[in-house]
């Protein structure tokens, strides 16, 4: 009769291992896709544009600091803060997979870059944007 | 071979003599502060007037979310390395954080400020409070030029006085020890 017990044990312990979540809470494309939603709530929305992505991810936009002043020309590469010299993990998904899989993690850095950069918040068309051309990165 | 033991009683009175001369070489380590620190101190009572970091300089436990949050642009610098106040001020602030947006939820910077208040440095007398670690009269004394070359903080590998792993490799594990220094070239 143990191996009853065994076998229904065993069961168990499979259908919890597939039912496990996985260690990332969305994917990148989850995450554009609510961007995408805050987005549409614009006038004159016409979706997302990764060439306008990159342009805006390499520009200056009235400060010292750009996008890449820190994550490079190539978001695939290892990244360099502009002042300490820290070491960034690429940012582009497609070089790095835990870039992207948590909605608040994407919320708060880009609260705070879009701050240092821009002096203020990116639209959703701008995060979209950005998000778009990252996923074209190639490694 | 064998041990001729007829000097052994003048062979150890040597080996003690060699020991205590060591041993005291050894504990002028931290050098003229330890001796001198209370009379020549700042102002404040005590050494450094007052501004000491801490010992420990952190608990054995670091705090998972201090350790995540705070590390990604700079070490996560131990909290016993400044007062509880200078940590209070700066969690106040990270809008503005030395030059950039350090914001956190309100709930991740509750649980930080109360790990670094409560790990605050425990020799902190005097009543200030600087924002940086490097303006504390503790700080400047250890690395000043009689301890330190000025052409040191030349070094690009340097950069900054705020970036400790260039001399201390291990300060991200809050490891200051002096025999663990290692200047860059």
């Amino acid at each position: 009769m143990s191996y009853l017990y065994y076998a229904s044990g065993l069961a168990l312990i499979t259908l919890a291992g597939l039912a496990a979540q996985p260690a990332f809470a969305e994917t990148p494309n989850e995450i554009l896709a609510s961007i995408q939603k805050e987005a549409a709530g614009t006038p004159g929305f016409q979706g997302f544009s990764a060439a306008r992505g990159e342009g805006f991810f390499k520009a200056k936009h009235g400060n010292e600091l750009s996008c890449s002043s820190c994550h490079t020309e190539n978001p695939a590469a290892l990244g360099k803060h502009a002042k300490t010299g820290k070491v960034i993990q690429p940012i582009a998904p497609p070089a790095n997979a835990e870039r992207f899989s948590d909605a608040g993690k994407v919320a708060k850095w880009f609260k705070r870059n879009c701050n240092d950069v821009l002096e203020r918040a990116c639209t959703p068309q701008e995060k979209g944007d950005v998000l778009a051309y990252l996923l074209t990165v190639k490694k | 071979m064998s041990i001729s033991y007829k000097n052994f009683p003048r062979a150890v009175a040597v080996a003690v003599l060699a020991m205590s001369v060591t041993m005291s070489v050894a504990q002028a380590d931290d050098d003229r502060d330890e001796r001198y620190g209370e009379e020549h101190s700042e102002g404040g009572s005590g050494k450094y007037g007052g501004e000491n970091r801490g010992n420990p300089l952190q608990p054995a436990q670091i705090n998972a979310k201090f350790q995540q949050e705070c590390s990604t642009c700079h070490i996560a610098y131990a909290p016993g390395l400044l007062p509880a106040e200078s940590w209070r001020k700066i969690m106040a602030g990270l809008g503005k954080h030395f030059g950039s947006d350090a914001s956190l939820t309100g709930q991740e910077n509750k649980e930080i400020a109360a790990f670094l208040v409560n790990n605050a440095s425990n020799r902190w007398s005097a009543s200030t409070a600087p924002l940086r670690i490097t303006e504390s009269v503790w700080f400047k004394r250890k690395h000043d030029g009689h301890e330190i070359s000025p052409a040191v903080w030349k070094n690009p590998q340097v950069k900054s006085p705020a970036n400790c792993t260039a001399c201390h490799p291990q300060a991200d594990r809050g490891n200051f020890n002096e025999h663990g220094i290692r200047m860059p070239r």
